[in-house]
């Protein structure tokens, strides 16, 4: 059967690995290919490039980046961020990037799952939703722009409806727990991964080994997806899939 | 020489770039005449089966490819191209396939023999399980591989299976015939085993490993 994913992620802004990633066996932490072989030597399932630039140039760049990775990796990756229509779908993946992933433009103009999916298939679009828990609805309210802006929609349908649309993954992340290391959002990752047929990558506040074997065995998720635990090595990624396997999950 | 095959399906540059890696010589053309000149092809392919078919026999490369095959020019189709290999595909209504080897391509059912659902597209890394030797598996170890796929192929003839994973059912991860070759899943996304598919892909087009 298939193996559940461990996903570091990186953050790039104007072509460079930003976080301050602290690595002091490469010769350049800030390398996006680098970094990207570090990470696939160390038993990374897959990898997310979240393009963080805020200008035209920086986006420009970022191709460039994915041309770069695309002929060093060896291992499928996914490019978020930045990303509104099929023009800038087709630069990415033409690039060489295996997904794309939607977050604010989908939610925009949902129609845009559909275009993706029906040009490159739905294997190669991935809906980003970022999630936070109101009270006032009993249940996670989409929010958008980098977590800024509050939707109308809540997050289960929202995911449903970006399935039928033609969605191939849910990359699914806890606004309430990113950031805290205190583990992921179980009870919302159960919740998406239970009412979609696609794999759902939960992300956010992963801390330790143990917080993503509660993600896979209680919260249902396909993936994982973590950015400092593994850039400020608090633990590997060969650690935790160690970890994973001795408790019988299903690892590569 | 490998001759990658372009017909504006599927993602050619990461299989020209994990060639490249190989230092290996390749082209990426649509050209029959261009592609008769190298040693032996890679048919690429993600997207459906019948706007592939569609594609290859408006092109003529249909006709280009079972001609070079008969020729004894090796082979290996990967992902979609290793599923119009086959007779024919169900995928969209009935289709037929290039016909090299023998079975038809069927989607997972998405449920199991018990009545549990489980999920479509088969998509991540799942274990090869060696059925029967062949020089596409020489030194390759039994680890796992990266597939993407909601359809899988279906055959009697057993022989052709080099090697298989499970995912409800037993799915042909990497086929072969004489020197027509295929795999289900990403060689070019599947690290270090992959690679190692690719190297000996490459060694029998140089008529070092035997088909």
């Amino acid at each position: 059967m298939i193996t559940k994913r461990i996903i570091p992620c990186l953050d790039v802004k104007d072509g460079r690995v930003v976080k301050g990633v602290q690595f002091v066996q490469l010769r350049d932490a800030g390398d996006p290919v680098e970094l990207a072989k570090f990470y696939d030597e160390q038993g990374a399932d897959e990898l997310v490039f979240l393009d963080i630039s805020a200008s035209h140039e920086g986006r420009k760049t970022m191709v460039e980046v994915v041309e770069q990775v695309a002929a060093q990796l060896a291992i499928p990756f996914t490019v978020g961020g930045g990303i509104n229509s099929l023009d800038d779908m087709k630069k990415i993946l033409r690039a060489g990037a295996d997904k794309v992933s939607l977050n604010t433009a989908a939610v925009k103009n949902p129609q845009l799952i559909n275009e993706g999916a029906d040009f490159f298939g739905s294997q190669c679009i991935v809906v980003a939703i970022d999630a936070k828990y109101d009270e006032a609805i009993g249940s996670w309210r989409v929010y958008t722009h980098g977590g800024r802006n509050a939707t109308e929609r809540e997050v289960i349908e929202w995911a449903k409806e970006a399935v039928e649309r033609g969605a191939g993954e849910i990359l699914l992340t806890s606004m309430d727990c990113d950031g805290g290391k205190n583990g992921f959002d179980i009870a919302l990752t159960k919740k998406v991964s239970e009412a979609v047929s696609v794999p759902v990558i939960a992300s956010g506040g992963a801390g330790s080994a143990e917080h993503f074997l509660a993600a896979f065995v209680e919260g249902k998720a396909d993936a994982a997806l973590a950015a400092s635990i593994f850039h400020y090595k608090e633990t590997s990624v060969k650690e935790v899939k160690a970890y994973l396997k001795e408790r019988g999950v299903n690892i590569r | 020489m490998i001759g990658i095959i372009d017909y504006g399906m599927g993602n050619l540059y990461s299989v020209s770039k994990a060639l490249e890696r190989l230092n290996y010589e390749y082209v990426i053309s649509a050209d029959p005449k261009r592609l008769k000149e190298t040693k032996g092809l890679i048919l690429p392919g993600v997207g459906s089966f019948r706007d592939a078919m569609h594609i290859l026999n408006e092109t003529g490369l249909a006709d280009f490819i079972r001609a070079a095959v008969g020729e004894g020019t090796p082979l290996l189709g990967i992902c979609l191209g290793m599923q119009l290999l086959f007779e024919e595909s169900e995928e969209n209504g009935l289709t037929e396939g290039l016909n090299l080897l023998k079975g038809r391509v069927v989607r997972f059912p998405g449920i199991t023999a018990n009545g549990e659902t489980y999920k479509v597209p088969h998509m991540g890394w799942n274990r090869l399980q060696f059925r029967h030797p062949s020089p596409l598996l020489t030194n390759v170890e039994e680890g796992y591989v990266y597939f993407v796929h909601s359809y899988y192929v279906d055959t009697d003839e057993e022989s052709v299976v080099l090697a298989s994973s499970m995912y409800d059912v037993e799915v042909p991860a990497v086929v072969g015939k004489g020197h027509v070759f295929g795999t289900q899943f990403h060689p070019e996304k599947s690290s270090y085993i992959g690679m190692k598919i690719l190297q000996n892909y490459a060694n029998i087009v140089e008529g070092k490993g035997e088909a």
